[in-house]
């Protein structure tokens, strides 16, 4: 629990005396807590530094090293003090996580060593405080990636396992996706890689000019029309590569939608469909100017290389995500633009024989200006336009010059925030899972404790004593404050799978069985008693009666079925009135009793301190235990179960 | 004294910065520090020893540097002791039980007096005590609203995982329950002279008022 909730606890319980008169049942008594002699100072020697604390403080974290009995391993009875071999000036910090609440960080150790500490400590290092959290954090990442990067510098890193029973699907599509996973992958990555040069070469090389053999007169020809069969082979065999490599990664696809609509596929289809548009459509001059620039979408295979560079697909993806950047960068080129165009043109207008024929005719000279290329086809001849033209290169400097380290800065952002971002979504699940798991502890030890109550009230009281000291004071007080919430609603707490099972059997409609006669028969007699005795012969009956586990679980229901019977029924008169009260006692203690039958049931029958009952692992046992297992499974209570009985 | 001290520094650095932002006007405030009264007052006003007090104080005051403890504070601690539910409503009726004076704040003289009636305090005190939680409008009078309120309020805490299922009108009959056995000339409200006759003659709640005496 958090700093000082233990201050409060006192306060707490005192106001639980305004629950006192709703409360329907009797209240349970107090733990007995052994009179503490008060608070007392105590004396921590680390190496030789003492620190003098009052005991209070340490208890404020009962789950630490110093809260707990664990100090005790640690008394020195000759010097009186508790003696810790350990570094004090890191203890100073862990010291006053206890004082104030909050762990700080210190600025000038090492990492490492502070996480070594609070291991030794029983600190968990999510208690750091929000204020040193960040850089706690940092550095501990960094250390982690420096870490990481030897260890993969020493060992070939391998991808991660697959299922074994995994199809050749997702065997393929793995295999896409990592080429480095086998050897064939690795082999088709090459491939496919070659390929993909060798046909942008191609392209590249059809238009080179090759000096044909002697002809008069020499005319030069584009080796594309010298050599028409070889580049159509060339041309033939990337394509059918890429081709079968789509269908490849077509048919390996988990999601085939996803797949078509991604970028690369796109990529892909635009790569290839020219040749295949090129083979139907016929030669004749009318389309073949079409199907010249339809040539040109060949150069987008150049694109398919981002599969096998991600610098490549960072810098698509970044462009992406500076969309706003650029937007803003050629929207201001624009204005700038039609800005100066306007005034060279006017500035122009009277020369004759000037190049200004029109705005859009300016608009060439001034991005040529504004981009300092200064091709020098257009150049102005007035001293207006001179000076017009100056401040346009001028100010072309300026408004490109803006936006570009913007751009270069979210390249640099986003390239290691790659890096890092799966990093840090690791670590953010599994802090949130630490501190549910932190929060959860406190309602499964209320829960547990209530299960342990089932064992002791059948138990000796040596079991009784056993079970009592796992819990420090604090807990004891605090589950009895929880308790004596329960006894004044008449509810119980209980954990998600018993409420749903509850509502599960609730909406299923009572089944009154002959289990009903048995549990009415020992009730009658238990209502007029009050103490145990009564609960162990009405457990007895119960456990006889619900021998199967289809009964069991009717009773579960039937219990509720009993609860609204005798709700309904208003009563009249005071004597009746005084029923009420002893009914709903009877019919908790049945479900209490119930639940503690099936959850005694999960621990070994050679620990069960039900001496008194031997048939108590036997009869309900398998049965109830069977309906445990199956229909709640909860891990997390069976083991803490088995720990606590076999003490 | 130290209030007053406290409240005229505040006014001070308040009258020294004119901008009104509002973070800083509500770091002032908390930098308002109340002492408390001396603790042989203390003593005599409780029914506490010296020693406990000491304890009492020294929790309190590393809680609550600034000597006061405000409703929202309030709340947040209440709710730790149960996780399971929501206690905000009963912790803002303990709440103004506990603020006597109304003040919205609850010092440590107010704290220490609480928990000197319910821990120490005779059985009239405590039953007293109760009924002014219950009577939220402070009126001298239960009506069935206020019950009802304070008996949602208790069951919220228990959240929503109970077994048995909580049902809707579960807290209506208890309210019911409650007013059949206090209400004795069945006008609807419950005065202080009921309740602390039918508490008196009901057996279970004489035993479970001596529960708490441990506590400290």
């Amino acid at each position: 629990m958090a700093a000082g909730v233990a201050t409060w606890l006192p306060f707490a319980r005192a106001a639980a005396v305004g629950w006192l008169p709703l409360a329907q049942q009797p209240l349970p008594p107090a733990p007995g807590v052994k009179a503490s002699r008060g608070d007392e100072v105590l004396v921590v020697n680390v190496s030789g530094r003492r620190f003098e604390t009052w005991k209070n403080t340490l208890d404020r974290y009962p789950d630490t090293l110093l809260g707990s009995s664990e100090k005790e391993f640690f008394y020195d009875a000759d010097s009186g003090e508790y003696f810790f071999d350990r570094d004090p000036d890191m203890f100073r910090h862990v010291l006053n996580f206890y004082r104030t609440g909050r762990l700080h960080c210190p600025r000038q150790e090492c990492i490492q060593a502070f996480d070594e500490e609070l291991a030794f400590y029983g600190l968990v290092p999510e208690l750091v405080g929000d204020c040193c959290l960040e850089e706690y954090r940092d550095r501990k990442k960094e250390n982690a990636e420096r870490l990481a990067e030897d260890e993969e510098a020493e060992q070939a890193g391998d991808g991660p396992a697959l299922p074994a029973g995994s199809s050749l699907r997702q065997r393929l599509w793995r295999a896409f996706e990592n080429p480095h996973t086998s050897t064939a992958a690795l082999v088709f990555y090459y491939v496919t890689g070659f390929f993909i040069a060798v046909s942008v070469i191609a392209n590249v090389v059809e238009t080179i000019p090759c000096r044909g053999p002697a002809r008069r007169p020499p005319r030069e020809q584009p080796c594309g029309d010298r050599f028409p069969l070889a580049f159509f082979c060339m041309d033939t065999a990337c394509v059918l590569i890429f081709t079968g490599e789509y269908l490849l990664r077509l048919f390996a696809a988990p999601s085939r939608c996803r797949f078509l609509r991604s970028v690369m596929s796109l990529i892909d289809v635009v790569a290839i469909l020219p040749y295949y548009i090129g083979l139907f459509v016929p030669k004749n001059e009318d389309v073949s100017g079409a199907f010249v620039t339809l040539r040109v979408f060949r150069v987008f295979r150049i694109f398919k290389f981002s599969r096998h560079s991600q610098g490549l697909r960072i810098l698509g993806y970044t462009l992406k995500s500076c969309a706003s950047e650029l937007g803003f960068l050629l929207f201001s080129l624009t204005m700038a633009i039609i800005i100066f165009a306007t005034v060279m043109f006017y500035a122009e207008k009277g020369t004759n024989k000037t190049n200004f024929t029109s705005i859009p005719a300016a608009f060439w000279y001034t991005i040529v200006t504004m981009t300092t290329l200064g091709y020098g086809d257009m150049v102005p001849s007035t001293i207006a336009g001179k000076i017009f033209g100056s401040i346009c290169s001028l100010s072309g400097v300026l408004v490109i010059a803006l936006p570009v380290p913007v751009i270069v800065s979210n390249f640099s952002r986003i390239y290691h925030q790659n890096q890092r971002a799966d990093k840090r979504r690791a670590q953010q699940k599994v802090r949130l899972a630490r501190i549910r798991l932190a929060k959860s502890g406190t309602t499964n030890a209320f829960l547990q404790y209530k299960q342990n109550r089932g064992l002791e009230d059948s138990g000796s009281g040596e079991e009784q004593a056993l079970c009592v000291r796992n819990r420090s004071a604090f807990e004891q007080q605090h589950h009895h404050l929880l308790h004596c919430l329960e006894k004044t609603t008449c509810h119980e707490f209980t954990d998600e799978l018993t409420f749903s099972e509850a509502l599960g059997a609730v909406s299923l409609g009572g089944r009154t069985s002959r289990s009903t006669s048995v549990s009415s028969q020992a009730v009658g007699p238990g209502s007029l008693l009050s103490s145990c005795c009564p609960r162990r012969a009405k457990r007895r009956a119960i456990r006889l009666a619900n021998s199967t586990a289809s009964v069991s679980r009717g009773s579960m229901q039937e219990l509720d079925t009993l609860a609204g019977l005798r709700r309904s029924p208003a009563p009249q008169s005071r004597s009746s009135l005084n029923a009420k009260p002893h009914d709903s006692l009877d019919l908790n203690c049945d479900s209490r009793d119930f639940v503690a039958a099936i959850i005694s049931i999960p621990t070994p029958p050679a620990n069960t301190p039900d001496e008194n009952q031997p048939s108590s692992p036997g009869g309900g046992g398998g049965a109830s235990s069977t309906l445990r297992n199956s229909s709640l499974g909860t891990p997390c209570l069976l083991p803490e179960t088995v720990k606590i009985s076999s003490l | 004294m130290g209030a007053v001290m406290g409240t005229f520094s505040s006014l001070q650095t308040k009258q020294r910065r004119p901008s009104k932002d509002k973070i800083e006007d509500e770091l002032e405030m908390t930098m308002v520090c109340h002492r408390p009264e001396g603790l042989e007052q203390l003593e005599a006003q409780t029914n506490f020893t010296k020693r406990e007090l000491q304890v009492l104080y020294r929790g309190f005051k590393n809680e609550c540097p600034s000597g006061v403890v405000n409703e929202e504070t309030f709340k947040q601690i209440y709710a730790q002791f149960f996780p399971h539910g929501d206690a905000s409503m009963y912790a803002h009726y303990l709440f103004h039980a506990f603020d006597t004076t109304q003040t919205g704040s609850v010092k440590f003289e107010d704290f220490v007096t609480a928990l000197s009636i319910l821990l120490r305090g005779t059985v009239h005190e405590k039953l007293r005590w109760t009924f002014n939680l219950y009577d939220i409008n402070k009126d001298g009078y239960i009506n069935k609203e206020e019950m009802m309120d304070i008996v949602k309020a208790i069951y919220d805490m228990m959240g929503k995982y109970t077994y048995p299922v909580l049902k809707e009108d579960t807290p209506r009959q208890h309210v019911d329950v409650f007013f059949q056995k206090m209400d004795k000339n069945k006008d609807g409200i419950v005065t202080l002279d009921e309740f602390l006759e039918s508490c008196q003659e009901d057996d279970n709640i004489m035993r479970s008022l001596q529960l708490f005496q441990n506590v400290m």
